[in-house]
């Protein structure tokens, strides 16, 4: 069963790429619903002449084709709701991307509901205890430091989204069968409250080693990386700069930040708005994105010159999140429309503003206030994806033993 | 009053031969709540007295008992053993030895153990315990019981080792409180006797409560209504 | 053979559903947990881990601690409440009661309320906690063996010439060893498996093998290891309980069953001082972390607000940043489940209980049977049931009457300790006499045993609904995220930082804690009533 999703998958993303470079240029999102039923008709023709040998041939046995096959058949057959599992720091009201979850609703009869499921560790892993029998359609938001944990537990259908085509081929390498989507990229980065500094009469730490130096004592907060992806992104671009030596590598980096009094959070929401300084919290240091501090002019009380936050460059490390299908829903169909969605252009731009990060989706043009105050490392840090499978579970547990005693 | 003046203060019921002393009760009152179980009652018992306190059920006797024993304190009024004002005194300092109707033996202890609590109180060895235990077992019709377990000895052989456990130390006052309420007739009468011999031959000053007349004329050697005093 | 038989078919039908229940919902899972989840590298990896000797070290440690200062604190009310009678007696003994019964969550709660905040998220709070919530073990288990042992015996020893002091050596305490020994073999295996209580209060590192076998199963997603460190914690329970029994057995004294030695009022001066001081401790102790909860509920850095209360319908963080915890709806939730719940868990544990009791020797292993979910812990099984329904066409995960099930596995064994005795008690005698009235065997039964059984099953209820609005174990593997219940909701809200969100996670706490008092009153109503 599995296996055989995979091929379909495959040979799906095979006809898609194909289909795509002929096309050759930017899909709406009504293309891109017509796309798939175009490509997911041709698959179905593919599982017949694939599975030749099997009983089933020729029953047209689409339940197996994570795709929007149904979609043709008749909009009534459609489920009028579906469940978005999005980490803790998904909106789920009020903002751009909301509206254009209306939109969706609008266009296409289904209804989003947005389950917040705690930070990405956390659900990750109920999606793993919850795999085949899932608590929603679609997951938003694991990232490329959790994603192979999510792919070895079968969490999610594999798609190919039609949608990628407009989609940099650099984020899709982690996901070369379709196992996952991916749906924003940012930089996790040390960021700091410059008035907040100012005021202790602090200078604004300039690297990793700044954070250990006395100076800077009971000034950060961290997430925990075994629930929080940014977490765990900042564990390894420490990792990738101490490397992993006994001596000098980042444990004794790490028990340098527990001796300076660091503060763990469970996950960036409390880490960001409940202890850092500039949301009253008492830490004037956090670990946050490099798309932080233009949402803080954006967003401030009154016009801002300059923000009022700022980004540690050389800490940054590169984070690419991902959507997909979880694997066991009954609503496969609508699910795919809604990752289809989640790609599109006008979704995409929403998403700067309200989660911090940046579209993968090419044609999306960034406001100016991200152009003028986001800050895009040249060369952010990251780790390859196997190293990051192989340790991932050890690093964690060392860090745990290490910081939380 | 007392045939001996006590010098020895506190009064411990150690192993030496104490002799008996009298009983001076001065004005008792007690009150529960606001209940008077005792109105400002008097009585004096000479040493080497036993005297038998009889009276129907709720009549206080009891009570008057648990006040010379220092199980209770009175409202008001004083309580003399051997001319000594014992009022404030607490129990283990008063030299009395008490039977309880239901014995009360220690179910945690063996036979022996129990017989000897009051020698092993009084700082006494253990060998010397264990001997004197033996003997007073044997004293009562026990020879040989000593490691039984006290919850699997008859009803009988329960009440004497009761009696063993109090007389062995030698007290000056020896308290009864209903100590043979609630045996069967033939084991009643048999410990009556028993009990009236060893009272006297100790010649120990004894109170015994009761609510049996025939009871309180077989052992004491006078009997007061409690409702007279 | 007695010719009054009853039919044949009764003690099946009435033990099947126990049975098959007991099998499918505890017996498979633990199966499942034994032989499948556990593999050579998880267990490798767990053995090998330093972390994992540390973990139960400490687990060991703060569960001997707990019970040696549990036992400690409890001596003194337990002495006050089975030898004196005073003004709010039975009061006291309620209050203690209800804190007994009170959720692990709201018990950690009260106690992150009531502490100063530089004692918060340290062992002492745990030990607080663990202390305050198993005192009423104490006083109960050795206040009751207390109340049995007369005072005369203690005063024979005082006309021996035993010193208060050395009463209470020789007699008194060597008395109540076998109680204080079954009241530590209950506090410690309640603090050696302490989970609610250390996630609320503990810090992020404070972990109990409990804690452990659920941080590894949902949060680093390790099956393996989670199921190896449960089984690791099963064995040490099994370890402890079969020494407790042995112990027990080999200490227990024939202590003849006598009449309650009926409490005094203190007569002495020093005593009256002494109980009023030690009634007035107690009930400061049992009650002030719970007026503190009321005052965190209203307490924000600004000052007094009911914003908390007003708001109970969002969790937010910031306008449209949800927590994903719903406070209304946890509660309601709660209160769905806790009447499902309670549903099975009383027309279960009745048939199991006319069962057990009809089939007289036969009944016992059903009867012992149904107590492992107990001994095994909440979060063990919680744990076995998510990782073995998880397939066609046994994928119940998503049911939504797994998490009534769970709680009803835990609260089964409450309503047969409840209702068993009573049925005991009147089975052989009763349906004689009614059999000599010219009942059929069957008939004496319906009619004269039956009945029996409400009034007992009314107060299993009310302990079943108090189970299952503070299961916290089960439910954490077993809720899904929007269906959370008000323990789930509260340890979340209590871990944020932010201060409404707090204010929020003890207004649930007061309401959860309000409930449960609740259901001890009425438990106090209906037991108290035959007596009378």
């Amino acid at each position: 069963m599995n296996h055989r999703s995979r091929a379909l998958a495959a040979a799906a993303f095979a006809l898609v790429a194909g289909a795509c470079a002929s096309d050759g240029d930017d899909t709406t999102s009504d293309d891109t619903a017509v796309a798939t039923d175009d490509t997911t008709t041709e698959v179905d023709a593919t599982t017949e002449d694939d599975t030749a040998s099997d009983d089933e041939t020729g029953t047209g046995d689409a339940g197996d084709a994570p795709d929007g096959t149904d979609a043709s058949a008749s909009d009534s057959e459609l489920a009028d709701s579906i469940t978005l599992v999005a980490y803790e720091s998904f909106p789920t009201e009020g903002t751009g991307v909301n509206e254009q979850l209306a939109n969706f609703t609008a266009e296409t009869g289904i209804d989003v509901e947005i389950l917040v499921a705690g930070d990405t560790g956390t659900m990750l892993s109920k999606a793993e205890l919850t795999a085949g029998n899932p608590e929603g359609d679609v997951m938003w938001g694991i990232d490329n430091t959790f994603l192979s944990r999510a792919i070895a537990a079968d969490v999610f259908e594999p798609y190919v989204s039609p949608a990628l085509a407009d989609i940099d081929p650099e984020f899709t390498r982690l996901v070369p069968n379709g196992e996952a989507t991916p749906v924003d990229r940012g930089d996790v980065c040390v960021n700091y409250d410059i008035g907040a500094l100012e005021t202790a009469g602090i200078e604004p730490p300039s690297g990793f080693d700044d954070l250990v130096d006395p100076a800077y004592a009971g000034q950060l907060v961290v997430q925990n990386p075994a629930t929080s992806s940014p977490g765990l992104a900042f564990l390894l671009a420490t990792i990738d700069e101490y490397g992993t030596d006994e001596a000098g590598g980042w444990q004794s980096y790490w028990q340098q930040l527990v001796d300076n009094d660091v503060a763990v959070a469970d996950g960036w929401t409390a880490a960001y708005y409940e202890r850092f300084s500039y949301y009253g919290g008492d830490r004037p240091i956090v670990v946050s994105y490099g798309s932080s501090p233009p949402f803080e002019v954006l967003f401030a009380d009154e016009q801002l010159d300059a923000a009022p936050t700022g980004v540690v460059e050389s800490t940054c490390f590169r984070q690419v999140e991902f959507a997909g299908i979880l694997a066991g829903t009954e609503k496969e169909t609508e699910a795919a429309m809604l990752i289809d969605f989640l790609v599109s252009k006008d979704f995409q731009a929403e998403l700067p503003l309200n989660v911090f990060v940046f579209p993968v989706n090419e044609n999306v043009e960034l406001d100016q206030a991200f152009v003028d105050y986001a800050v895009i490392p040249e060369t952010s840090r990251s780790l390859e994806p196997a190293e990051i499978d192989a340790n991932r579970s050890d690093w964690i547990d060392a860090w745990t033993d290490l910081v939380l005693g | 009053m007392s045939t001996r003046s006590s010098d020895e203060s506190p009064v411990q019921p150690s192993g030496n031969a104490q002799g008996a002393s009298g009983v001076d009760v001065d004005a008792i009152t007690v009150r529960f709540d606001d209940h008077t179980v005792l109105d400002t009652v008097s009585m004096s018992v000479a040493p080497g007295d036993v005297v038998a306190l009889v009276g129907g059920s709720g009549s206080g006797k009891s009570t008057l008992l648990r006040v010379v024993a220092g199980l209770l304190v009175p409202d008001a009024g004083r309580v003399r053993i051997g001319g000594e004002d014992v009022t404030e005194r607490p129990t283990h300092l008063r030299g009395v030895g008490m039977v309880f109707q239901d014995n009360q033996l220690f179910p945690h202890l063996d036979t022996a153990d129990n017989v000897a609590f009051g020698l092993k109180m009084a700082g006494i060895g253990r060998a010397e315990r264990r001997e004197r235990a033996a003997a007073a077992l044997a004293g009562v019709g026990l020879a040989g019981f000593e490691r039984r377990r006290v919850t699997e000895l008859s009803g009988g052989e329960a009440k004497r080792v009761a009696l063993a456990r109090t007389l062995i130390a030698a007290p000056r006052v020896v308290l009864l409180d209903e100590p043979l309420t609630g045996l069967d007739r033939d084991l009643h009468d048999e410990l009556m006797c028993d009990l009236a011999v060893r009272l006297r031959s100790a010649e120990t000053t004894a109170i015994l409560v009761t609510h049996d007349h025939d009871e309180a004329d077989a052992i004491a050697d006078r009997t007061l209504p409690l409702a007279s005093l | 053979m007695s010719p009054n038989q009853r039919p044949r078919w009764l003690v099946p039908a009435l033990v099947v559903v126990p049975s098959v229940g007991l099998a499918t919902f505890y017996l498979w899972p633990f199966a499942t947990l034994l032989v499948e989840a556990v593999d050579r590298d998880g267990t490798d990896a767990v053995l090998g881990r330093g972390r994992t000797w540390r973990i139960v070290w400490f687990t060991t440690w703060q569960a001997v601690a707990s019970t040696v200062l549990t036992l400690l604190v409890g001596l003194a009310p337990a002495w006050v409440i089975a030898r004196f009678d005073f003004p709010g007696r039975r009061t006291l003994v309620s209050v203690l009661t209800a804190v007994f019964v009170m959720p692990t969550v709201v018990m950690g709660a009260a106690v992150l309320a009531v502490l100063p905040d530089s004692l918060d998220r340290t062992v002492w709070a745990v030990l607080a906690a663990h202390v305050l919530f198993n005192v009423a073990v104490v006083v109960r288990t050795v206040g009751a063996v207390w109340e049995h042992l007369p005072a005369d015996m203690e005063h024979a020893a005082a006309t021996l010439g035993a010193s208060r002091l050395v009463v209470f050596r020789d007699v008194t305490f060597p008395l109540l060893r076998p109680a204080m020994s079954a009241a530590a073999a209950i506090v410690f295996l309640f603090t050696f498996t302490s989970f609610g209580v250390i996630r609320v209060v503990g810090a992020a590192g404070t972990r109990t093998i409990e804690v452990e076998v659920w941080r590894r199963a949902t949060q680093l997603g390790q099956i393996d290891q989670a199921a190896v460190l449960a089984l690791l914690q099963l064995a040490a329970l099994a370890a402890v309980a079969t020494w407790s029994v042995t112990a027990q057995r080999r200490h227990s004294r024939a202590l003849e069953l006598r009449p309650l030695a009926r409490p005094q009022r203190p007569r002495r001066r020093t005593d009256r001082r002494i109980v009023a001081l030690v009634a007035v401790a107690t009930a400061t102790v049992a009650l002030g972390p719970f007026v503190a909860l009321i005052v965190k509920s209203v307490s924000a850095p600004t000052g007094w607000t009911l914003e908390a209360w007003r708001t109970l319908d969002t969790a937010e963080v910031r306008p449209g940043l949800s927590v994903g915890v719903d406070p209304l709806d946890a509660l309601a939730n709660s209160l769905t489940t806790m009447l499902w719940a309670t549903g099975i868990a009383v027309v279960v544990g009745a048939l199991a209980s006319l069962g057990i009791a009809a089939a007289g020797r036969a009944g016992r292993v059903l009867d012992a049977g149904l107590m492992l979910p107990i001994g095994t812990s909440a979060v063990t099984v919680g744990f076995g049931m998510l990782i073995t329904f998880d397939t066609d066409p046994y994928d119940w995960r998503a049911a939504w009457w797994i998490v009534p099930v769970g709680h009803a596995l835990v609260a089964v064994p409450f309503v047969v300790r409840t209702t068993l005795g009573v049925l005991r008690a009147v089975e052989p005698d009763l349906s004689a006499a009614a059999a000599t009235l010219g009942a059929s065997p069957l008939r004496a039964w319906r009619t004269v045993v039956v009945p029996h059984l409400w009034k007992p099953l009314v107060v299993a209820a009310a302990f079943a609904a108090a189970i299952s609005l503070g299961e916290f174990g089960a439910t954490s593997f077993l809720s899904r995220r929007g269906n959370e219940t008000l323990p789930i909701a509260i340890e979340n809200l209590l871990g944020r930082a932010g201060s409404l969100l707090q204010a929020k996670g003890y207004v649930l706490a007061t309401l959860l804690a309000a409930a449960t008092m609740a259901v001890v009153l009425v438990v106090d109503r209906f037991q108290e009533r035959p007596r009378s």
